[in-house]
């Protein structure tokens, strides 16, 4: 669905999302990549639990929201991606240990 | 030329609760709103429906809090069964943390002013040991000495309840409020009156000027002082959490969604609406003090909005002497006073006089006489 449209000498950089590799380019964001790589599933709501996606991709809807290196609710549209970086989807609502 | 029999200026929580109020007393209304350059204190609410603490000096304002706390549920089952719509009203009683045996003691005594001016019996305010605290929170952190307690308080989704508001208002009267609408000023006209806005005319026997923080220089076009100014609130959103809790405290509470919200700062800071780190950080050290445990959350948002408030906190109702039939409304209380902004006020506003357990809350108090 989505394509680069401009040329590109950045360094390329590899992560996995829910453990399958994924490449991107230096200065790419994690929504941007996976959007590029066809990924349309980011989290599942807290609520619902339905499906979601990026929608505003300026860190204004949180509907992107991605666990990253293991820390839950990470705005996918307002990170760079890091080469090694372990992204898995948000699945519902992060538990909390209450004493 | 638009004709109602009553036109509420401001579509906030307070004028939206009139409205909504006035329509159910079967009058026709028309609800205006200035629109988004309004400060929008009702946007930036933190949802509680308070009663424990309020009034120390003014018991007509605690049992006119009361009785609001009192109609709440009602109120939220009334808009529930109108639009569908929940507005996430939960009534658990509100735990107010104390820190030191001096705060103990102040609180003790806030408490007992209260139960005496109500009647204890009416109030039910108590003081917690740590104990009683921790078998309602079982998370509190080690600070904690003891607490307040009020079975009173409660609390909802302060955007739900505007939301509702204004369906319930949209479906009684088959259109939805007016946006975008600055008033500019009221002319008698006849035996009523023309309500002069940019772009529109309203004919009238009735206005109500809720428009929060505006009302400060509309009320004076009708020759009411309306003595109100801004003081700025902020607060802090935590990520969802699976994690259910059942209390609530003035400064962290729960919401339907799982959001915890962090808030209570208080700053005379003029119309700044902007949040800030000092003020953030303050926020986040006395919750994360009473609650080690959201110090594994993340925040997602915080915001910033402006209480309507008065020099001594108390709401400003008032009638014009020459505008016979204009009122204005002001309070930093929306949400609590919602219920009975949309019953018992609403009435009185659509019988044509403010009752006496509302006269104390006029401006004339703050008039004082020097030589």
């Amino acid at each position: 669905m989505f394509k680069r449209i401009d040329k590109h000498e950045e360094k390329t950089l590899s992560f996995t999302f829910e453990g399958e590799p994924v490449k991107a380019l230096e200065g790419d964001t994690v929504a941007g990549a996976l959007l590029l790589k066809g990924e349309s599933v980011f989290r599942q709501s807290a609520v619902s639990g339905e499906n979601r996606a990026p929608y505003c991709l300026m860190g204004i809807c949180f509907e992107c929201l991605v666990e990253i290196n293991g820390v839950p609710n990470r705005q996918a549209c307002m990170v760079k991606v890091e080469d090694g970086m372990n992204v898995n989807r948000q699945k519902r609502a992060v538990e909390v240990k209450a004493p | 030329m638009i004709v109602s029999d009553a036109v509420v200026v401001g579509a906030g929580v307070v004028g939206a609760s009139i409205a909504y109020g006035l329509l159910r007393e079967g009058l026709s209304v028309e609800l205006l709103d200035e629109g988004d350059a309004a400060l929008r204190a009702s946007r930036g609410n933190f949802g509680l429906v308070w009663v424990s603490g309020k009034g120390a000096t003014l018991p007509d304002y605690a049992l006119w809090t009361l009785a609001s706390a009192d109609a709440w549920a009602g109120h939220a089952a009334g808009l529930e069964e109108e639009t569908g719509l929940s507005v996430g009203y939960h009534k658990p009683g509100g735990v107010d943390l104390c820190f030191s045996d001096e705060e103990l003691e102040q609180k003790r005594a806030l408490l007992q002013t209260l139960n005496d001016a109500v009647g204890a019996e009416r109030y039910q305010a108590r003081m917690l040991t740590r104990q009683e605290v921790l078998d309602i929170i079982p998370t509190v952190g080690p600070d904690v000495v003891g607490a307040g307690f009020c079975p009173h308080d409660g609390h909802c989704g302060s955007l739900s309840l505007l939301r509702a508001l204004h369906a319930a208002y949209a479906k009684r009267k088959g259109t939805a409020y007016r946006a975008g609408e600055v008033m500019l000023n009221i002319r008698k006209v006849g035996t009523g009156y023309a309500v002069l806005t940019r772009d529109n005319v309203y004919k009238t026997r009735k206005i109500v000027l809720a428009a929060g923080l505006g009302n400060k220089t509309l009320g004076p076009l009708v020759g009411i002082d309306s003595p109100v100014f801004p003081l700025k609130g902020q607060v802090l959103a935590t990520e969802r959490t699976a994690l259910r809790v059942d209390w609530l405290t003035p400064y962290v509470r729960q919401t339907d969604e799982g959001y915890f919200l962090l808030g209570d700062s208080m700053e005379h800071d003029g119309f700044n609406t902007f949040s800030n780190v000092a003020v953030i950080r303050g926020i986040a050290r006395r919750s994360l003090r009473s609650f080690p445990f959201l110090k594994d959350l993340r925040l997602v948002r915080t915001w910033a909005a402006l209480r309507v408030m008065t020099a001594d906190g108390y709401p400003v109702y008032d009638e014009s002497e020459r505008f016979p039939g204009v009122f204005s409304i002001g309070c930093h209380s929306g949400v609590t006073l919602s219920a009975v902004h949309a019953t018992r006020l609403a009435r009185m506003i659509a019988d044509g006089a403010l009752a006496p357990e509302v006269s104390a809350f006029s401006a004339r108090r703050f008039d004082v006489q020097e030589n």
